[in-house]
């Protein structure tokens, strides 16, 4: 420790802090720019000048560590006065055009500019001017408001991972610019907008929209990853209108994915319904809530009567909310079916589970992983801000591998990597599990023939002290998910480390939780399709984007009786195989909990008043019950159900209890596949109905249709070359889609993302495919 | 990087590499400057496309070669032509004749700072200093040739040297 006076007062800090950590910590403020607790050090903007007892000059405290009987003055004269200096210099070439910017209200260069700046200037030259520059569909630019922090160029180089921006030129022309007409297209791209100190960065779907001091500020929860970040989403008019990180260390840090920042965007979209619809005599009308929710409940008893329980189906997103999720399993069984299921995007259920599968550890934990196997996950895309986690880990030497279907750019370094097609993936996680058992000198009775790459993973895997095997999206929804579930738990097991899985969804750990998959001999999510229903509960989802087979629901659906659909959105396919639409609210204008992949329950309160007649879903759900004459369905609030759901106590508990990964009874099967297989992902703006209905982030690179990806020696099979058409099919309708090449695909893999209208006919979204030339 | 070839030739891979291997192999990078020169060399001027081959041969993002490029005025990031001569404008210099060196050029030359004559063959640029003050005005012929004491008659001798 080291002791020292700032203004006066003496405190001790940390060895290696800096003078601007140790102020903080002494809650002294010390005017900054380019410093950022979470960037490097720059020291360029000369903003946190101060004075230190025998250093001849001003010294900027953001780079000067801390020494033993130092004292700092942050507000003596020759302290205010480089202080003000380099405000005049700072404000030299700035435009000051405040009444036309954006980040007016919100702007330290502004706040700063009124606390150490004079009221006019002396400068009387020319200013300069700096051309605005295209960083994509999220950002807009006025550079010439830059004052050369380099916040955002450390941002993309230090946290996004791929550097981005630069700053070229030199002196007072410097610029900050993406190499030529390149933008700005990490999926952490909007924390640039927050880093930026003045108005050169801000966000583009927000801009000109409202002053700050106009947007009422709610917290609330990410609904999209399993992350749970947490949000500021500000309001005016009952409008949300921009969406910013609340900070939470535990989380999502100072950060948001640029997915839980914009997706905003669909609250306010044209497929809003405002009014229940009901389908009468083939044409679609509105109708009064009293009216549908009879209607609803007519449906159901009648379909229960006449064909029994087990005839009825719930399909949940695992996007909605707890309390929905439990009413919905409550409702069903009040029927008298455990036909439940929210995992949407897998089909092997197989297997018997000993709890609720979560991450395993805390999401914080991941920062002090010294050895980490991902499997099967598109991690940046999937899981943008763990996978920034992991990133900083390997910064400070922990050593990441991955075992995936393809190979894409983590941006970090890695250990070992195994690409392989999806029915081989078994056979090379075995071979990994063999090769740390025989290091470990442990029995391991797969048969499995270790090769080179399994071997040097295994060899970075055991030479730790902290190890980890993360299962990804893909690992959930591949077709042998049973299978690689159970060898990782071998794995970790002979490693003596963890292992869990990155939550699909925002509410996929708080699915099992609620009970929203089946708790006795129910049908599962996909068996709920393959046996088909005579009628169907939707909620939330739109079973035809995210399912895992999403002809096979198409298919399901049409062909029942009844579908009764609850959901903020309306959609063609809806509205071709529903009987009845039921406006329930989206995550802002509901109460409601998310369980996040570490198994932590965050409560929020609605931010807005629900769109027209939408209703919270825990109320409809709530009336449906009532209506049905079904028991234990008077609660008064949103808590009260989420307390039941929790098992018992009131009040909320910090996090979910029976949290446990363990599988038995897993059949483990290694045998390689054959043909040409698919590869799924599902882009990370076509994941759930809410995102997929956000205009900014649709125009964004990660948002282009789907090409059928191959790699050389498999485009070279059908004879065809990137950019010419193809006739895909996996059991749907054949899609004609462009093909395109990827060096990172394994030979006879076809990549074809889910989530999207034009490969959703295609079929499941693994298995065979046929490909022929169109 | 981009899947776009890569527009250097064998050989001037070839001496990158050459630079490269000064350097801890995990730190490729910091040959950057020393690329960016060979590549110059070879292609007369950095475009886009040798700056981003040059980022690419070296792993490094090309808008850190850029930044690289964009910052040091002895690269050139437009065509240049034949005889490239800069002058040191800084102000040991300027105190003695420098300036005046310039404006004697760009009188002759019918150009400005930054501009190349009609037939290719002149290019003028303003340099920083040269770490030669005391021989003002100096001036670099094609930013490997230095010429001192640049009064009017020895710029009209070196202009006569440029054929
Ligand atoms: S754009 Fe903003 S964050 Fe980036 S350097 Fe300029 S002022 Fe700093
Ligand atoms: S904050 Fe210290 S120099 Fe910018
Ligand atoms: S100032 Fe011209 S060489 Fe030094």
């Amino acid at each position: 420790m080291l002791e020292l006076e700032i203004d006066g007062k003496a405190l001790q800090v940390k060895e290696g802090s800096t003078v601007i950590d140790a102020a903080h910590q002494a809650g002294i403020y010390i005017p900054h720019f380019c410093y950022h607790k979470k960037l490097s050090i720059a020291a360029n903007c000369r903003m946190c000048l101060v004075q230190v007892e025998k250093a001849p000059k001003p010294l900027p405290a953001c780079a000067t560590p801390v020494t033993n009987g130092m004292k700092v003055f942050t507000h003596s004269d020759l302290a205010i006065k480089a202080q003000k200096g380099v405000m005049e210099f700072l404000l030299i070439n700035h435009p000051l055009d405040c009444p036309i910017c954006d980040q007016g209200g919100e702007c330290q260069l502004q706040d700063l500019a009124v606390g150490y700046g004079s009221s006019s200037s002396r400068y009387q030259e020319e200013k300069r001017v700096v051309v605005n520059k295209n960083l994509g569909p999220l950002i807009s630019t006025d550079m010439t408001r830059c004052i050369n922090c380099t916040r955002c160029v450390r941002f993309t180089q230090e946290i996004a991972g791929e550097m981005e921006l630069g700053q070229a030129f030199r002196g007072d022309r410097a610029e900050i610019m993406p190499f030529i007409e390149k933008t700005v297209d990490s999926e952490l791209s909007g924390n640039i907008i927050d880093l930026c100190p003045v108005g050169a960065l801000t966000a583009k779907p927000f801009r000109f929209a409202a002053r700050t001091w106009e947007l009422a500020r709610r917290k609330s929860i990410s609904p999209h990853d399993g992350l749970g970040g947490n949000l500021v989403v500000q309001v005016k008019h009952d409008k949300v209108l921009r969406v910013l990180p609340l900070e939470n260390e535990h989380l999502n840090e100072c950060w948001l994915s640029d997915k839980d920042r914009f997706s905003y965007e669909g609250l306010n979209s044209p497929d809003r319904l405002t009014k229940p619809l009901i389908k009468q005599g083939g044409a679609w009308k509105e109708v009064e809530w009293n009216q549908a929710l009879d209607y609803v409940a007519h449906a159901m008893r009648d379909i229960v009567k006449e064909h029994g329980p087990d005839a009825v189906g719930a399909i949940v997103s695992p996007h909605g909310t707890l309390e929905e999720m439990y009413l919905a399993g409550k409702l069903m069984r009040g029927l008298g079916s455990d036909n439940i299921d929210c995992r949407l995007r897998q089909s092997d259920f197989s297997g018997r589970r000993a709890g609720t599968p979560w991450l395993g550890m805390k999401i914080a934990e991941i920062n002090k992983l010294d050895r980490v196997l991902v499997v099967c996950s598109f991690l940046r895309k999937d899981h943008p801000l763990i996978a920034q986690r992991l990133r900083q880990a390997v910064k400070r030497g922990a050593q990441v591998s991955v075992i995936h279907a393809a190979d894409e750019d983590l941006l970090m370094k890695l250990a070992g990597k195994i690409i392989a097609a999806p029915s081989q993936l078994p056979d090379r996680l075995a071979q990994i599990t063999k090769a740390v058992a025989e290091l470990k000198g442990a029995t391991c009775d797969l048969s499995v023939a270790v090769g080179a790459e399994a071997r040097k993973i295994a060899e970075s895997l055991v030479s730790g002290q902290n190890a980890a095997i993360l299962l990804g999206n893909l690992a959930q929804q591949h077709a042998r998910a049973s299978t690689l579930n159970a060898l990782t738990q071998q794995l970790a097991g002979y490693l003596g480390g963890r292992f869990g899985f990155l939550g699909e969804a925002a509410n996929s750990v708080g699915g099992y939780v609620a009970k929203a998959v089946p708790a006795g001999d129910g049908l599962d999510a996909s068996r709920m399709l393959t046996e088909p229903r005579k009628a169907y509960l939707v909620i939330g989802a739109e079973p035809e984007l995210d399912c895992a087979d999403g002809v096979r629901a198409t298919n399901a659906l049409t062909r029942a009786d009844s579908v009764i659909v609850l959901s903020p959105f309306k959609s063609a396919a809806a509205l071709a195989y529903a009987d009845a639409i039921l406006p329930v609210a989206p995550f802002a204008e509901t109460s409601g909990s998310f369980v996040n992949t570490e198994g932590r329950v965050q409560s929020f309160q609605a931010v807005n008043r629900p769109l027209g007649e939408t209703r919270p879903g825990w109320k409809v759900l709530r009336v449906l019950g009532n209506l049905l004459k079904l028991d234990g369905f008077d609660f008064a609030s949103s808590e009260a159900v989420r307390d039941e759901a929790l098992g018992g106590g009131a009040g909320k508990p910090e996090f979910a209890g029976d949290l446990d990964n363990i599988i038995a009874d897993v059949a483990i099967d290694l045998s390689p596949g054959g043909g040409i297989e698919r590869v799924a992902d599902v882009p990370i703006y076509f994941a759930d109905a809410l995102v997929r209905r956000a205009p900014s982030l649709q125009k964004t690179k990660d948002a282009v249709t789907p090409a059928a990806r191959m790699n050389a020696a498999t485009l070279a099979k059908f004879g065809v070359k990137a950019g010419e058409q193809l006739k895909v099919s996996g059991g749907g309708t054949p899609a004609t889609l462009v093909a395109a090449l990827d060096v990172g695909l394994p030979d006879d893999c076809l990549r074809l993302a889910a989530g999207h209208a034009t490969t959703a006919a295609v079929g499941a979204m693994s298995g065979a495919m046929t490909v022929e030339k169109a | 990087m981009n899947g776009q070839p890569n527009m250097l030739s064998q050989e001037a891979r070839a001496r990158i590499d050459r630079e490269v291997a000064k350097y801890p192999t995990d730190q490729k990078q910091s040959a950057v400057m020393a690329a960016l020169r060979i590549a110059q060399e070879e292609q007369g001027w950095l475009s886009n496309a040798a700056i981003e081959s040059v980022a690419s041969h070296l792993d490094m993002p090309a808008i850190a070669a850029f930044e690289v490029a964009s910052f040091y005025n002895m690269y050139d990031l437009r065509p240049i032509g034949k005889y490239k001569l800069t002058v040191c404008t800084n102000l040991p210099c300027a105190l003695s004749g420098g300036v005046h060196a310039a404006e004697y050029l760009k009188r002759k030359l019918g150009i400005d700072l930054n501009e190349t004559t009609p037939d290719g063959k002149f290019t003028l640029k303003e340099g920083e200093c040269m770490g030669a003050c005391g021989d003002a005005p100096v001036m670099l012929v094609n930013n490997v040739q230095m010429r001192c004491f640049m009064t009017p008659d020895e710029i009209d001798k070196l202009l006569a040297e440029c054929k």
